[in-house]
């Protein structure tokens, strides 16, 4: 009933579209020239093709730090994953109020910022485990943010702690949708827990699984307050993840025609993982 | 038989306590470590306190200037939620009820948005809102405008696809405007979506450092997130203030999440499932 040439179809749509050009597409175009040039963030210099980007891939710090990131992702994946349908598990037993206790409480850590929650786990590791350290006489709980591996771990912790919950509740509103006959059959016909979780819950919640994947996937890649608020990068560079790599080459250095080429090479990379997951997500809503 | 379950549910819900008090214990750290001395936090860090040392908090609060850095929060985050979702949901209208290929292309055009990770555009965006003088709270509220009116939009035009057309389609014979079916039937039908986008973005803009990092890094224009990052840089070895003002800006999301948590959990699974 709204035509093209309609006065209110395009009323509706204009506060929108403008906020999209001025907020995205005219800064993505422009990167995308940026990106070719040897600007620093004054005077556009000299037109350089695809030098920037050829550079890039020699780049080893901004390498290294793609390396670092796809290795956090894919190992923040699997814990988040595996912890956060165990919870979901567990508060999705009939335990009356102390369900909604356990879920209040491990959904707690989401509703804090990212630069907080790095300060938090910066107390955790330098002061807490330290003292633990001196208790125990285990040197395992010394330096945990000085040194890459356990910088790395740091970061997995923290963001576990994080995300969890919040994807425990996707999992419990897919576990809670699940009929009641089919969990009474299977009891009926004398399944176990651990049958009646592999058997019946896992399968018939496995559309939750995309949602969440892709959830963690790209909150894991584009991670930038976490980082920068419990290692900064260091020691050395070894935990600096994409975004700060971009971040301190556009801020710190200056080179933002460089950094920007980073940035489309980072917008490329997340592109396709998207693209990945809808094509997979049609697949399996065209086979259910 | 029935013993054997409650012993059983007794069981889940110890497993449960266990696992509550090691996802707490971090909070429970920062809380009694918040009430000790310097010295004290150094000696035992894992000990309850020996007394309360409320001058922590009064310092923290005085350093984080936290009535001016709170109300900076707050307007940022009020403004631009209500804009997301005025701006989105009249998109997401105009879009469903119009059938043509040119409104199909636009909404092509905005779910592109989502494919956009903020880094991509972060350095040329913050170049051209420095150009206009649009690097204060108002720019900042108008790039989360841009930056969510592509997932809220598309929220919004899935779930206008339940809304039966025949609806305005009344209105429009009883000689409503187009405005004013969108303000008084479909806004108010929409309000299960209104609550999803309130609690995802409310929680992204009241915790975002990264943006206002770049836009509002300014004396006067502080959210509670840039703050605490000068705050940690200038108190690093002072743990006892350092933790205080962590209490304090912790505190008040967990009591408002634990007031509100029937709609947050619900707008969060709506949110998922759609």
């Amino acid at each position: 009933m709204l035509t093209n040439k309609s006065k209110s179809f395009w009323l509706l749509l204009l506060p929108a579209l403008l906020a999209l050009m001025a907020v995205l597409f005219i800064p993505l175009f422009i990167g995308g020239y940026y990106s070719l040039t040897d600007w620093n963030g004054n005077t556009v210099g000299v037109f350089l093709g695809f030098e920037n980007y050829i550079k890039v891939f020699k780049d080893e710090t901004f390498i290294n730090s793609l390396i670092f990131t796809a290795k956090f992702s894919v190992v923040s994946i699997i814990l988040i994953n595996v912890v956060a349908l165990s919870l979901a598990v567990l508060v999705t037993q009939k335990l009356g109020k102390w369900s909604t206790l356990f879920r209040t409480v491990f959904f707690m850590p989401n509703l804090i910022g990212g630069i907080i929650l790095g300060f938090i786990w910066q107390f955790i590791f330098n002061k807490v485990f330290t003292s633990i350290a001196d208790i125990t006489g285990i040197a395992g709980f010394n330096d945990w943010l000085n040194t890459p591996q356990t910088g790395f771990w740091g970061l997995v912790i923290l963001f576990v702690w994080q995300m969890c919950g919040y994807i425990m509740l996707i999992y419990i509103s897919y576990l809670n949708s699940i009929p009641g006959e089919i969990i009474e059959a299977a009891e009926i016909d004398g399944a176990s827990a651990i049958q009646k979780f592999f058997r019946v819950k896992l399968p018939m919640i496995m559309p939750a699984f995309t949602v969440t994947l892709f959830l963690t996937l790209s909150s894991a890649f584009k991670m930038y307050d976490q980082n920068l608020a419990l290692t900064a990068g260091g020691p050395y560079n070894s935990t600096q993840m994409t975004a700060m790599n971009i971040y301190n080459e556009a801020f710190s250095m200056r080179n933002m025609g460089y950094a920007q080429a980073k940035a489309m090479i980072f917008l490329l990379i997340i592109v396709i993982i998207s693209i990945i997951q809808i094509s997979v997500t049609r697949r399996k809503e065209s086979d259910a | 038989m029935k013993d054997k379950r409650k012993l059983k549910k007794t069981g889940t819900v110890l497993i449960g306590i266990f696992f509550s008090c090691v996802w707490i214990y971090p909070f429970y750290l920062i809380v009694i470590n918040s009430f000790k001395t310097k010295s004290q936090i150094f000696q035992d860090t894992l000990g309850l306190p020996e007394g309360l040392e409320f001058s922590n908090y009064t310092t923290a609060l005085d350093k984080l200037d936290f009535k001016n850095t709170a109300l900076n929060s707050i307007l940022i985050t009020i403004f631009s939620l209500f804009f997301v979702v005025i701006v989105s949901s009249m998109a997401a209208y105009g879009l469903s009820r119009n059938k043509s290929k040119l409104s199909s292309g636009l909404y092509f055009f905005i779910a592109i948005g989502l494919l956009v990770p903020f880094q991509g555009i972060m350095i040329p965006l913050v170049s051209i809102f420095g150009k206009v003088n649009m690097l204060n709270r108002a720019g900042l509220v108008v790039m989360y405008i841009g930056l969510a009116t592509s997932m809220a939009t598309f929220m919004y035009y899935g779930a206008l696809r339940g809304i039966p057309r025949s609806l305005d389609e009344a209105a429009v014979i009883d000689g409503a405007s187009t405005f004013k079916i969108y303000w008084t039937i479909i806004l108010p039908l929409l309000k299960p979506t209104t609550v999803t986008i309130i609690v995802l973005d409310s929680l992204w803009f009241w915790n975002d450092y990264l943006l206002p990092s770049l836009s509002v890094n300014k004396e006067g224009m502080y959210t509670i997130p840039l703050k605490m990052f000068y705050f940690f840089g200038e108190f690093n070895k002072q743990w006892h203030l350092a933790l205080a003002a962590l209490v304090v800006v912790i505190v008040p999301i967990i009591i408002l999440f634990v007031a509100l948590q029937k709609h947050v959990v619900k707008g969060i699974s709506d949110g998922a499932i759609k």
